[in-house]
């Protein structure tokens, strides 16, 4: 058998699939695949971030390596996916962030940490720093005003750059943007993805970390997005409270945003340890090596996060509490302004990817008629 | 390697979905159970590592079969491709036990899904295995290390040591390595002999080395040798076996289900002089595809090549390798090494002889040739419309038809017809008893399971004793 490129490796995968289909039952992508009997990059790029990278049709597979057709859907496609990272980032200089992300990850948040920490005591003095504030008020420390325009303006960067590479995304498939928003398929495509359907293996759970079916990465991903949400909802109740009904943090431990934040950051510390443990185990037939630093980098941060976060929540009454601060907003930066250019791009990708699936089931199949 | 001291209780020879079948069971019974496979772990499971799906019967519909298949049409089925070829007593007790295996095959890890895009004619008969039969057998082997079957892999069994149809023990080489194995009975169930050229030379001459082997290249038969020799009953021509025609640009072994050609009725089919040389619309593909390997090795230099034209894009399974592409007919001829007047003037025939119709694939339609030798005798349209594409042809073998005679309760009998004392056979080693000649699809994993669950019960049940 010839040696072939990534793309070449991709389209071939595809061809010996698409004359197979045994693994039609797994998960969205073969489905997908089936609409069509040749494979441009376009098609492929679409195919690859459709794949959640599970392994189950890896075990199946007649055509896995040793055999010569060397068929390892996951693995290639998680190299194809990697490239599409790049290709999709904004602003375009920035695609080689991609490289490396382990470490470009860790420095992004050193930096941050080093900035918000240089930051408090340079403008604030140790007494205020040092201090147990009652109640646990953190704008003693730092201003209202320094944390909304900082996370502010990042926010609106980070949307923006999301946002283009999510219509590089949808423009290479070739769909019209309007396409996007038909409620139906629009719908179908979110609920996939918020019940990681294609991570159901076809029911018993997909085989991950090793051969054996199980449901467990799928939970430690929920519990990892659904903490990320109710992190969020606290964070948007709180801007509510604050600018709607003039209720000024701290609020006190019972109150929504406090409980909200709680229970996500609980699901933060769980679900990314669950991961990162599972990926400790992974079998390394279907991993793609290359990508354990982004993985990880993210998983870390998100971590870091959540324990920073209930750490300040716990202490906050405390002396600790300023310097807890600051580090906490640290991280948060950092993992803010790696969102573009880290693993968290999988989800803007993989979205867009079940929703132009979903589009595609609602249309009739086209040109190919066997039976 | 296993261990020489001891005696197991069954010895299970194969590593395919009989031999899991009959392991799982027997060691469900308390017997000890060993697995001797002789491929290495990725390449485990013979020819069931390939299927997709098992053929049963069923009076109503189920979860993923449609309607109702009931025990007289399924037998009707299995005797119109069998010619008559067939024990009705082992089939129909085959046949029958199919209606219940599916819960123990789910109880034992297999899941079922749905018939798969381009199967549809299949969906009342067949219950698709999800993720195919390495899914199965993977399964299988899950469920049998949890019970605590042993399984030793890159292992065959050379030899047999059988006296006065009584099993004692087995030769088994690892690597360079010999080590006897006894065992109070033994489960035969390690297939044909499809991989074993040589083997095959005896019944088709050279012409075998131009054939590709569409499993592993481990179903050697070794087994089945043996046995042969040490006094069973033969059953089944030695000299046949399952071939279709598959890509000629498939690998040796171990192409699989992707390397098939559905083109055959859309087109016409040439030789290496660029002549017809049988009626490619005979019936439906489904019905047909299983003697298109004989009728290319049946022409020189066992190849053939597929021919259509732009009409039957996407009419058709997209097989694995692309087709070679052409902006006429002379052109196809240069890439495919063909005579390219030759080619124009059979393919200029062939579009004269055709007569006007309506074209329906989906039905044995009035596209027809008028004198013409060979006819095309349905979906004959002119191959007339750029680009054109041509698929070179080659004998795929299946499995071999030799085998073992078995009784009901899978015990191997010997050739004066007496069942040997403690020697079982399943799956394909002795499916030639049910299935003499042709091929349904699916069946092959019925008679495996049916047949693998029983020898299991019975050898577990005759250490026992």
């Amino acid at each position: 058998m010839p040696e072939r490129d990534l793309f070449g490796q991709a389209e071939f995968n595809m061809q010996v699939c698409n004359a197979c289909r045994y693994c039609e039952g797994f998960c969205a992508v073969f489905p997908a695949m089936e609409r069509r009997l040749t494979f441009a990059k376009a098609d492929l790029r679409y195919l690859a971030n459709l794949c959640h990278s599970c392994g189950a049709c890896y075990y199946a597979c007649q055509y896995a390596p040793p055999h010569e057709f060397n068929v390892n859907v996951p693995r290639n496609f998680a190299q194809v996916r990697a490239e599409t990272y790049r290709r999709y980032a904004w602003p375009g200089f920035l695609a080689s962030l991609f490289e490396r992300n382990g470490a470009v990850v860790s420095l992004a948040t050193a930096a941050a940490l080093a900035l918000f920490l240089l930051g408090t005591f340079y403008y604030q003095a140790p007494a205020v720093v040092f201090a147990a504030h009652p109640g646990g008020d953190f704008y003693k420390v730092i201003p209202h005003n320094v944390m909304v325009w900082t996370f502010g303006l990042v926010a609106l960067y980070v949307l923006l750059a999301l946002t283009i590479g999510f219509v590089r995304f949808w423009r290479e498939t070739g769909e019209p943007m309007h396409e996007f928003v038909v409620p139906a398929a629009l719908g179908r495509g979110l609920l996939d993805a918020l019940h990681l359907k294609n991570l159901k293996g076809g029911g018993d759970g997909c085989p991950y970390p090793d051969e054996k079916p199980s449901h467990a990465r799928r939970v430690y991903h929920h519990l990892t997005f659904y903490g990320f949400m109710f992190c969020f909802a606290a964070t948007c109740v709180g801007t509510i409270y604050h600018y709607a009904f003039g209720w000024k943090a701290p609020y006190a431990l019972t109150s929504l945003p406090v409980v909200l934040g709680t229970i996500g950051g609980i699901g933060l510390v769980a679900g990314p340890l669950g991961l990162l443990w599972l990926k400790s185990k992974r079998d390394p037939d279907t991993d793609e090596p290359t990508q354990f630093g982004m993985d990880a980098g993210f998983l870390w941060l998100l971590l870091l996060t959540s324990l920073t976060g209930l750490a300040l929540l716990a202490l906050r009454e405390t002396a600790a509490m300023g310097t807890l601060l600051a580090v906490h907003l640290g991280v948060v930066l950092g993992l803010f302004l790696t969102l573009p250019y880290g693993k968290f791009v999988h989800a803007v990708y993989r979205v867009a990817a079940l929703v132009r699936a979903a589009l595609e089931r609602s249309r009739p199949m086209p040109n190919v008629t066997f039976e | 390697m296993p261990d020489p001291a001891r005696t197991y209780d069954v010895l299970v020879a194969g590593g395919g979905n009989a031999a899991l079948c009959a392991a799982i069971t027997a060691r469900r019974a308390g017997a000890s159970v060993l697995i001797v496979e002789s491929a290495p772990k990725a390449f485990r499971g013979g020819n069931s590592r390939h299927t997709r799906n098992f053929r049963s019967m069923h009076e109503q519909p189920t979860d993923v079969l449609t309607e109702a298949y009931p025990e007289e049409e399924y037998w009707q089925d299995l005797l119109k491709v069998t010619g008559g070829q067939t024990n009705e007593q082992l089939a129909r007790h085959a046949i029958r036990t199919s209606a219940t295996c599916a819960p123990w095959m789910v109880a034992n890890g297999v899941r079922f899904q749905p018939s798969l895009g381009g199967t549809l004619h299949l969906s009342r008969t067949n219950a698709f295995f999800l993720g195919g039969g390495k899914a199965l057998v993977n399964a299988y082997y899950r469920t049998a290390a949890q019970l605590g079957v042993e399984i030793v892999y890159d292992t065959e069994a050379r030899d047999l040591e059988i006296r006065d149809g009584r099993f004692h023990s087995a030769t088994v080489a690892n690597g360079g390595a010999e080590r006897k194995v006894s065992a109070r009975t033994l489960v035969a169930a390690s297939g044909g002999f499809e991989s074993n050229i040589p083997w095959l030379k005896d019944a088709w001459g050279p012409a075998a080395d131009n054939f590709l082997i569409r499993g592993t290249p481990y179903n050697m038969g070794r087994v089945l040798r043996v046995l042969l020799d040490r006094g069973a009953q033969q059953i089944g021509d030695p000299t046949q076996c399952h071939a279709v025609a598959i890509d000629a640009r498939s690998p040796k072994f171990d192409g699989g289900i992707c390397t098939r050609v559905d083109c055959v009725s859309l087109g016409i089919v040439v030789n290496k002089h660029a002549k017809r040389f049988y009626d490619e619309g005979e019936d439906f593909w489904p019905k047909r595809y299983a003697i298109w390997g004989r009728l290319v090795a049946g022409q020189p230099d066992q190849i053939g090549y597929s021919i259509i034209d732009s009409k039957a894009v996407g009419k058709f399974m997209p097989p694995v390798f692309p087709p070679v592409k052409a902006g006429s007919i002379g052109e196809l001829a240069r890439a495919l090494e063909l005579d390219p007047a030759a080619l124009e003037d059979t393919v200029r025939r062939f579009n004269a002889a055709v007569r006007p119709g309506t074209f329906n694939h989906a039905a044995l339609d009035d596209c027809v040739t008028a004198g013409l030798e060979p006819p095309k005798t349905h979906w004959a349209r002119p191959i007339d419309t750029p680009p054109f594409f041509g698929y070179p042809l080659r004998p795929g073998i299946t499995f071999t038809y030799l085998g073992v005679a078995v009784n009901e309760r899978a015990q191997m009998l010997m050739s004066d017809g007496k069942p040997a004392a403690n020697v079982f056979a399943a799956g394909e080693i002795m499916a030639g008893s049910i299935l003499g000649k042709g091929y349904l699809a699916g069946f092959g994993m019925t008679i495996g399971t049916v047949f693998g669950r029983i020898a299991g019960e019975e050898a577990a049940r005759n250490a026992r004793a």
